[in-house]
């Protein structure tokens, strides 16, 4: 099943009077339970691209089709709408709110869309042990490592029950230890749950893992390989 | 979840947050004490020129208000009196003979309004009896013949002490000029030095006698109430048992009372409005340093799917929680401080002189009503919802994929 469907994407960024053609002309298509990394060098447009499907930023031209909707036509309130119901998010960083134990963040999001609070905890404590959190509940980001705010990051994506993850260089800021445990959750999640990630990275371990890999360069695919065990 | 965010977020800069609160908190503070000190005087002011002089409400004949001519007074004062006390509201009534002339001392000469009463009814309406400092001689106490209570102020004027002796002038009922020797007997002093000057105050008896009045006539009769806000309802009551009556409430006997009061009262608004609105800029400075700090994460939260309303929301509910936390401390500081010198006093002797010979007393006790920690409060909260527009509409009008990028 097509979850995404990109159709001749552009994103040209306006700065007085410089302009950078980030994305120059993009068509792809990801399907249900995909584990796909985008790669690429630095300043390729992975993250533009991502920002874009993601619902968080315009495209200056071309199509995007997440579910049937084309959410270049959802506006406002409503397009963060889509975004809670249907996208999860890991982001590098900042991804928690600081004031906030690992349990309150996973919760909160279920609380955004109005879940009843017996579900909420509940459902907030699966996720936290599934990513190998079951003991830190009760813990605040700052008292947590990287790669354990990532994993939290991880189960709040997982919380809301969206299509699809995306996750811009998620392991960019962790350690080698961190970054294989990260990556053997959302493995799992893909394998056991045929949950979607789609993330960018430059860690080439990362790559290896992953079961489709789309190159971009200069704003545009120049591979797209599938399938690969 | 979002209250608790908002609250959580307030205590993630203590020292910032806790300089926001203690502004609020001393602004405040100086604020209230001002209202307070302000209020209390002006209302001491009015409580004194009640309890000393006027009382809540005053009877006449019509004519008497007037020009008061002694030759318009009122008949059957007894009976006029009696009926008076059984009116609802009404703590107690007393009627005079009430008369302008003139008091000649040996020195000089000054116009006067010569109050007879009857001491000990007098006491019920009037503090005067209370107001004869130690060694200044006593009220009407052991005396045979005419004696006088005159103020310190009076005395000054005409170069008298106790047991001086001095001739009153005056009309007696029918015009002709007569008059009387009177002996100082007492010599008080209240805190409302102009009309400590005009007025004294000897027996209606003997009064009586000099004027050949009857014992059953008065020109003013004085009714104190148990509730000052049943001034209204009483005096409609007296009008409608003596419409032939003139019945003047303190408010229309001492118009420039009731002015100074309200003016004041007008004066204290704009006061608190200003020191709220200086807070109010000082919240909003710290609110859009709030936003600016946390640009990331609230494009996360944005990104991740909390909508503008909820945004919005976050930051106006730590505005009013800073507002809230410093208002409620500020004024539970203020109300201790207020209760303390409202039972001690605040002595301003050293400018009281000033003070009063406008008629304010030198000892202030401090006081705002109940009402005026509700009105703040609700100002408070109103001051935090204003100051959190602004931050807050920065706050939405945040691009979340600009926030989210970790390289911006
Ligand atoms: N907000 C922006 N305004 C102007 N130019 C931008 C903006 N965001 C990105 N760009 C430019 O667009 C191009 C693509 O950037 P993008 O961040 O998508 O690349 P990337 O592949 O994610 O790079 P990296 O691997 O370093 O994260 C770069 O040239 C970048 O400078
Ligand atoms: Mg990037």
């Amino acid at each position: 099943m097509n979850i995404i469907e990109v159709k001749n994407l552009h994103k040209i960024y306006k700065e007085s009077e410089i302009e950078v053609h980030a994305v120059r002309g993009i068509d792809l298509i990801f399907e249900q339970g995909e584990f796909t990394a985008i790669v690429g060098p630095s300043g390729s447009g992975k993250t533009t691209f991502l920002n874009m499907i993601g619902g968080l930023d315009k495209p200056t031209e071309g199509e995007i089709v997440i579910d049937g909707v084309n959410i270049n036509e959802l506006k406002g309130s409503k397009l963060i709408d889509f975004r809670l119901r249907k996208i999860g998010f890991v982001f590098q960083a900042y991804n928690l709110i600081p004031v906030l134990t690992a349990k309150e963040n996973v919760e909160f999001i279920m609380s955004l869309q109005k879940r009843p609070k017996k579900e909420r905890i509940e459902r907030a404590e699966t996720l936290l042990k599934a990513v190998g959190l079951g003991d830190r509940l009760n813990a605040r980001p700052s008292k947590l490592s990287g790669g354990q705010q990532q994993r939290v990051a991880v189960a709040r994506a997982l919380a809301s029950k969206p299509m699809f993850i995306l996750a811009d260089e998620p392991t960019a800021n962790l350690d080698s230890e961190s970054t294989r445990n990260l990556l053997e959750i959302m493995e799992n999640l893909n394998k056991m749950e045929n949950i979607t990630f789609i993330f960018s990275t430059h860690d080439a371990r990362v790559v290896k893992k992953a079961r489709r890999v789309i190159t971009f360069d200069d704003g545009k695919v120049i591979s797209d390989v599938k399938n690969k065990y | 979840m979002l209250i608790s965010i908002a609250w959580k977020n307030i205590w993630r800069n203590k020292l910032r947050s806790g300089v926001v609160i203690t502004a609020v908190t001393l602004g405040l503070i100086g604020g209230i004490l001002s209202v307070g000190i302000m209020f209390g005087s002006s209302d001491q002011h009015v409580k004194d020129a009640l309890n000393d002089y006027i009382s809540e409400i005053q009877i006449h004949h019509p004519k008497y208000s007037e020009n008061n001519e002694s030759k318009y007074f009122i008949k059957n004062s007894e009976s006029t009196e009696n009926v008076l006390s059984q009116i609802p509201g009404v703590k107690s009534v007393c009627s005079r003979i009430k008369i302008v002339g003139m008091a000649n001392s040996p020195e000089a000469a000054v116009g006067i309004v010569i109050n007879g009463i009857n001491p000990e009814k007098e006491k019920t309406v009037t503090d005067i009896y209370t107001k004869i400092p130690a060694g200044s001689g006593s009220y009407f106490e052991n005396t045979k013949r005419n004696p006088i209570l005159i103020s310190s102020k009076l005395a000054e004027k005409l170069k008298l002490h106790l047991r001086s002796k001095l001739i009153l002038t005056f009309q007696e009922n029918g015009g002709t000029m007569t008059g009387g020797a009177f002996r100082v007997v007492g010599i008080f002093k209240t805190t409302n030095a102009m009309l400590d000057e005009t007025n004294v105050f000897v027996r209606k008896t003997d009064l009586i006698r000099l004027t050949g009045f009857s014992e059953n006539t008065a020109h003013e009769i004085a009714v104190r109430l148990t509730d000052k806000k049943m001034l209204e309802t009483v005096k409609s009551e007296i009008i409608k048992k003596y419409p032939n009556l003139s019945v003047m409430t303190w408010k229309e006997l001492q118009p420039d009372l009731a002015m100074v009061t309200d003016f004041m009262n007008q004066m204290m608004a704009i006061f608190m409005m200003i020191i709220l609105l200086a807070l109010g800029f000082g919240i909003v400075n710290t609110m859009l340093m709030v936003v600016l700090e946390r640009i990331k994460e609230i494009g996360m939260l944005m990104a991740v799917g909390m909508n503008r309303i909820r945004i919005f929301t976050m930051i106006m509910l730590e505005t009013i929680f800073l507002s809230i936390v410093g208002g409620g401390i500020g004024m539970a500081v203020s109300a201790g401080i207020l209760d303390y010198f409202g039972r001690v006093g605040m002595n301003f002797s050293s400018v009281s002189k000033g003070l009063e010979s406008f008629g304010y007393s030198a000892v202030i006790y401090p006081k705002v009503e109940v009402s005026f920690y509700f009105i703040l409060s609700f100002l408070i909260i109103l001051t935090g919802i204003l100051a959190s527009v602004y931050p807050a509409i920065k706050a939405v009008r945040l691009n979340p994929a600009d926030a989210v990028r970790t390289d911006a």
